[in-house]
């Protein structure tokens, strides 16, 4: 059975690990497309992906479409500058509205938490969310389990610390669930003001101090400090920050010799990350951007087949 | 108007001290008899409540009519009879329409309204200021003269905490309540369910317990402070029960509400109903319902009120983080109380004088009683009646509550308000 068993990607909540081994399995497979001279294959020709970006996004937007584009799926943007959001048109309006020029899938990003499951509640589209509020980012957790793969060959047992602003992070939060749903172990580290109650409930250990989140680490994963999400100043300064929580050259020496790098970007670079660490060959940020075309290729053609097997009578 | 004989109810008025067997005699609009054996007069409505609750109609302090201004939320008219549906046969209405119920032509606009509908009693509660707006005091006597029945900016809560000091003040020379809806808003700002596990397995932002706390505290203070009297309404933190506890100990005169929600439910409802169960303040965890439980049982909180918040799915059918606050609760808060003397927490006349005796007295208004000469405003209930929460079912014009589509068991089965029949389910007289 190659089908995902929910025909939306809402969240990691949401998935279990037989959906996740396939995205990667399948994500694994088409990623040798990206290297080809041609990148474009047939699945999705006569498809039509719509992307509602309802919040700015430069790669998330860019990898989405890309990835819709090399299937030959037909892919329409819309953008909440650009859309009667504006006029003050509902979001379940403007979907149902979408939704009756039959569209195949829809993928929306979203300012606020829990957009993407409202409107799967309504639709009859598969939706798949990327990135609502500060809840999930499903897509990008699956491209960061696809980079921390391919660099390990597994997933499982590893130790994995994510220093920055959990609490106002949809990325720390799903890949906090992702991680841990895998079988790795998940530390995160952050000032008080950043970190959410009961951080244990998504699957992760709490740190006091960020040497200790890093003792042992094989994956460092630096947030940014996600300034949009709350009114007050939630540090004193961003040098205070970076002098807490920066990544540098030598706090990155407590963690394991083989110890990868990452960063969900955009870098601020010189405060979660010094600057000779994101040059550093122990980075992989580059190669998580490029991996991101590749799992939204395989959640795209999975959602597909699993529709359209459910359409079929569900072979 | 036909005079009725109920007989053989149960009959618990704690204001009477009463919880037994007995028929109530109602001629011209008034209780003429409470006893045994009452003979039926001439051209009397007989009816055989055995087995049936025969209680003081019950007096909601705390309910959103949504008139003037969001009628297509509720009405005046709609709300009174889902109202009187769940047996209640007065309820206290919140200042948060369109416009605010800041002057006394707003009070009395309610007051005709209500009298036209026929159904339950409206006493409406003015605003403390001016359209809300926490800056200047409304004219309280000019208000008390047009028929309000205490204060409260319900919704938004007086941020100033030197208004709110002078507001206590100027009640406490007229005698007058102030009702509080504590909450800090610079903790609770943006929030929409409890801070916790939820809040955090759902990435939306929460409202911490110390918001509710910081804020009862506050208002209790400036209660002992001023010598007014206080109202807090619906607590829902163990926090909040503690300091009101405490207080009371010392003999500020505070008293304090809850609604069903918070003694039935927890934040985990959140997970299963969503928009349907986001209410302010919003639902809390397990330790903060036995606590509110604790606090009816040992008296600390002295009624149990709806906060029946109606809205339609314009509000409530949109991303959990804009859609609006609260549920309606009229039609349910009997079976949602009668499950507490289920689970052996309370006993019946508990739950009457909670739901009808003290609410009553609080709001100094007639009712909460069945003494002969009263009004008869009286509710039946039949405790082992289920019915389905269904859109079909509710009075409301809304049906947004976690409840709908589960089953509850007890019901009002028949309403009297001034001695006239206004809702019937005994399928005789009418």
């Amino acid at each position: 059975m190659n089908r995902l068993s929910s025909r939306h990607v809402l969240g990691i909540e949401h998935m279990t690990v037989r959906d996740v081994e396939l995205v990667l399995d399948t994500a694994d497979a088409l990623k040798d497309i990206l290297d080809r001279p041609i990148k474009k294959v047939p699945p999705l020709r006569g498809r039509s992906v719509v992307h509602l970006f309802f919040e700015p996004s430069t790669r998330t937007r860019l990898s989405f479409e890309l990835a819709a584009k090399r299937l030959s799926a037909d892919t329409i943007s819309v953008s909440a500058a650009s859309s009667s959001v504006v006029k003050g048109e509902s979001l379940l309006d403007t979907a149902l509205n979408i939704e009756a020029m039959r569209p195949d899938i829809i993928v929306l990003r979203h300012p606020l938490s829990r957009a993407p499951h409202f409107l799967a509640r309504h639709v009859d589209t598969p939706v798949i969310n990327a990135g609502d509020g500060t809840n999930e980012h499903p897509s990008q957790a699956l491209l960061d389990l696809f980079t921390v793969r391919e660099r390990f060959g597994r997933i499982a047992g590893l130790r994995i610390a994510i220093i920055g602003d959990i609490a106002h992070s949809r990325v720390a939060h799903s890949d906090i669930r992702a991680f841990s749903k895998m079988g790795a172990e998940v530390t995160v580290c952050g000032p008080g003001t950043m970190m959410p109650p009961y951080v244990e409930a998504l699957g992760a250990r709490s740190a006091r101090c960020v040497e200790e989140a890093l003792d042992g680490a094989d994956v460092v994963m630096a947030l940014r400090i996600q300034k949009e999400r709350e009114r007050r100043a939630l540090v004193p300064s961003i040098r205070e920050y970076a002098q807490l929580y920066g990544i540098t050259r030598e706090r990155l020496r407590l963690a394991s010799p083989d110890v990868v790098l990452m960063h969900p970007g955009p870098v601020n670079q010189g405060v979660e990350i010094a600057p000779d660490v994101f040059e550093d060959p122990r980075s992989v940020i580059l190669d998580q951007v490029t991996n991101g075309v590749a799992v939204r290729m395989a959640l795209l053609s999975l959602l597909i087949i699993s529709d359209t097997n459910r359409e079929g009578g569900g072979t | 108007m036909t005079d009725l004989l109920l007989r053989n109810g149960r009959i618990i008025d704690p204001a009477n001290g009463l919880d037994g067997p007995g028929d109530i005699l109602v001629r011209n609009g008034r209780i003429e008899a409470v006893g045994h054996g009452i003979p039926a007069p001439d051209a009397c409505l007989l009816l055989d409540v055995t087995g049936k609750w025969v209680t003081p109609g019950l007096v909601d302090l705390h309910v959103h009519l949504r008139e003037p201004g969001e009628e297509y939320k509720e009405t005046i008219e709609s709300g009174t009879r889902a109202a009187v549906a769940g047996g209640f046969t007065a309820v206290a209405a919140m200042p948060n329409t369109l416009p605010p119920n800041d002057s006394a032509a707003v009070t009395r606009f309610i007051l005709e309204r209500a009298r036209d509908a026929g159904n339950a009693r409206v006493h409406p509660v003015a605003a403390i200021t001016r359209g809300r707006a926490g800056k200047e005091l409304t004219e309280f006597d000019d208000l008390l003269r047009a028929g309000a029945v205490a204060f409260s900016d319900d919704g938004s809560p007086v941020q100033d905490a030197g208004l709110m000091r002078i507001a206590l003040e100027y009640a406490q020379g007229l005698d007058a309540l102030i009702i509080s809806h504590a909450e800090e808003p610079a903790l609770s700002e943006g929030g929409c369910v409890n801070e916790g596990r939820i809040s955090t397995l759902l990435g939306l932002k929460g409202i911490p317990w110390a918001a509710e706390d910081i804020a009862v505290f506050r208002d209790v203070a400036l209660a002992e402070l001023t010598g007014a009297r206080l109202h807090i309404a619906h607590v829902s933190t163990r926090g909040a029960v503690e300091i009101i506890r405490r207080a009371k100990g010392r003999g500020v005169r505070v008293s304090a509400e809850t609604a069903p929600h918070y003694f039935s439910l927890t934040e985990e409802a959140v997970l299963d109903f969503d928009t349907r169960a986001k209410m302010n303040p919003p639902l809390r965890t397990e330790e903060d319902r036995q606590a509110i439980i604790e606090g009816l049982a040992d008296g600390t909180l002295d009624v149990i009120a709806t906060d029946h918040a109606p809205h339609s799915s314009l509000e409530k059918d949109v991303e959990f983080p804009l859609a609006a606050s609260g549920i309606i609760g009229l039609e349910t808060a009997f079976p949602l109380s009668l499950a507490l003397v289920r689970a052996g927490r309370l006993d019946p006349a508990h739950i009457i004088r909670l739901l009808s005796t003290t609410p009553a007295q609080i709001l100094r208004i007639p009712g909460g009683t069945l003494s002969p000469g009263d009004r008869a405003d009286i509710a039946v209930f039949d405790p082992e009646r289920s019915f389905e929460v269904t859109p079909e079912n509710l009075c409301s014009k809304s049906h947004n509550t976690p409840f709908l589509g589960t089953t509850l068991t007890g019901r009002a089965v028949l309403t009297l308000v001034g001695g006239r029949i206004v809702h019937n389910l005994l399928g005789v007289g009418g």
